[in-house]
């Protein structure tokens, strides 16, 4: 923010500062009147803010107060439980899509000298099918939204025959074949957005492409993407909330089932809302902190500039769903 | 696959619903988002300060929830969303002269929701323009609003397309959740509506849809990576 300030504006003089302090003011004002006369009041007026609505979340001596948040809590936990296991899987799943990808691409290249003409060709034509099938794969599953591949996992596998039982499941599995395609994105951008000398080097050394991948690529990639892999995480962590579409018991269901009961729809996902930025705030936070580790640490040296663009491209900002 | 033939109306219909929502839905999204990004480099601090609430709600709270409180709080603020229906606009799509308010309310979220894409969109564009351009303009006597529109809004705009293209993309594809909240007509709606009431197979139905969005979101990213490419092609 200062960084930005002192490059669009001149350090402020006396003029400067006084039209600032009056801005402030009518800002403030401005502000507050619309509060009160635009939001409070009319809020106000239809009986928003009664005890009567309000109590249940707030007031402690409230008889059902404990149960609410009972039921607001187990619905956290299963928010949190859908999210972690989708956030492993998707890692692992991306992990596993990157190297994947990286390693075809390399296979691509290969023109298999020394092997008889065919079988040289076979193997061309194979990698090249290969590579076409899991770009095809990639652009499909990241083009299309995630809802309606959580809707679909949830409402077809039963249809084939395949009952995981709790709705948990469908909601992982959806949300791991998301993103983990983003993932494996960010990853296999950061590594084609090493310098070239790296691969080169290694080559050099006599280590093979799959060593290569796991040894010098990968860490670095993990390293410059990190940021970008944990606001995917938040990404993941908003879009638990679509569970509730496939019958899943997270907050937002219970949230509902409480609404049923206690007819106060605003209050209530004021407090679910709330909870959730806080939440996904304190993860961002965590982001800009290791980010800001990492650039202390390593005197960026000429970091190419796309891997620096790239995770804005490839979904990383908050793009992926709800 | 001839569920997809036989019903092509229903899924162009759909698409063209879901279109018209992505349109005015980006378009909201743009006006709030720049103003958000304004408020956010202005001088004053409140007015900062409103920005950076602004972003920080909206980008860590779930789209689900801000569509639940479009339709909630609207209501009990006396709104119906009525000031969406601008009567140029309702005679050129059907859609906005609907009396079912959801259309407007799932317009509204999306808007404020993408908003705060849009002004961090925009925001790191500013910050991509080199310090010395924004200098030199302040050097030659330009004053803040010259600045601004001659050197430094040009030079960020073009750095932040490719960015905003991306969130404009993410749009599409959330705006997949208006078939949950009511909005009828819509790609998810018909499309669902197609099995659980015409009783259609489930997977062709869903290529319907899949094919839908994939059709507005692919050819847009397409289109970024080749701006993408070019450019980095000129910087060279």
């Amino acid at each position: 923010m200062n960084q930005q300030q002192s490059v669009l504006y001149d350090n402020p003089g006396p003029r400067a500062r006084r039209l600032t302090l009056i801005g402030s003011v009518i800002a403030v004002i401005g502000v507050v009147a619309f509060a009160y006369f635009l939001v409070y009041r009319p809020l106000d007026e239809s009986g928003q803010f009664t005890m009567e609505k309000w109590g249940p979340l707030v007031d402690p001596d409230n008889e059902v107060f404990s149960l609410v948040w009972a039921r607001i809590r187990d619905g956290f936990v299963a928010t949190l439980t859908a999210a972690g296991l989708a956030i492993v899987g998707s890692l692992v799943v991306g992990l596993a899509l990157a190297v994947l990808r990286v390693q075809l691409k390399a296979l691509r290249e290969r023109r298999f000298v020394g092997l008889p003409a065919p079988a040289a060709l076979g193997l061309r034509v194979l990698s090249w099918l290969l590579n076409t099938i899991t770009r095809f794969c990639v652009e499909v599953f990241r083009g299309l939204p995630v809802v309606i591949t959580i809707f679909f996992v949830a409402t077809a596998l039963p249809d084939l025959g395949v009952d995981l039982g709790d709705r948990l499941w469908y909601l992982v599995i959806g949300l791991t074949i998301y993103n983990s395609v983003v993932i494996g994105e960010i990853m296999r951008s950061g590594m084609e957005g090493l310098p070239g000398g790296q691969r080169e080097a290694a080559l050099a050394c006599g280590l093979s492409s799959f060593q290569i991948t796991r040894m010098i690529l990968l860490p670095q990639a993990l390293r410059i993407m990190l940021p970008a892999l944990i606001s995917q995480l938040v990404v993941v962590l908003k879009d638990t909330s679509l569970g509730f579409i496939i019958g899943y018991e997270e907050v937002l269901r219970v949230s509902a089932f409480l609404i049923g009961n206690l007819e106060n729809p605003i209050q209530v996902y004021a407090v679910v809302g709330a909870i959730y930025i806080l939440l996904n705030y304190l993860l961002s936070k965590l982001a800009e902190y290791v980010q800001r580790r990492l650039a202390r640490g390593r005197k960026t040296k000429g970091l190419p500039p796309i891997a620096v663009m790239t995770p804005a491209r490839a979904g990383a900002d908050g793009s992926g769903a709800a | 696959m001839s569920v997809l033939v036989d019903n092509f109306d229903v899924f162009a219909g759909g698409l063209w619903v879901t279109l018209q929502l992505c349109v005015f839905a980006a378009i909201g999204a743009l006006l709030i988002g720049t103003l958000v990004a304004v408020l956010r480099i202005s001088p004053v601090p409140p007015l900062q300060w409103i920005g950076t609430a602004y972003v920080t709600v909206f980008r860590n709270c779930p789209l689900t929830i801000v569509l639940f409180f479009s339709a909630f709080v609207l209501p009990a603020l006396g709104s119906n969303a009525d000031f969406l229906r601008i009567p140029g606009l309702s005679s050129i799509s059907t859609r906005l002269g609907n009396e079912l308010p959801y259309f407007r309310f799932v317009i509204i979220a999306l808007s404020l929701y993408t908003a705060a894409f849009v002004c961090e969109a925009i925001r790191s564009g500013i910050n991509a323009v080199s310090p010395g351009q924004a200098e030199a303009a302040r050097a030659i006597g330009l004053t803040f609003t010259q600045n601004l529109r001659l050197v430094v809004l040009p030079q960020a705009w073009k750095s932040a397309i490719v960015p905003l293209g991306s969130v404009i993309i993410a749009m599409i594809k959330n705006s997949a959740l208006a078939g949950f909240f009511g909005v009828v007509g819509d790609l998810t709606s018909s499309g669902t509506n197609l099995t659980s009431q015409g009783g259609e197979a489930i997977i062709p139905v869903f290529v319907g849809i899949s094919l839908g969005f994939l059709l507005l979101t692919v050819p847009l990213g397409l289109l970024l990576d080749r701006v993408e490419r070019r450019r980095a092609v000129g910087v060279r």
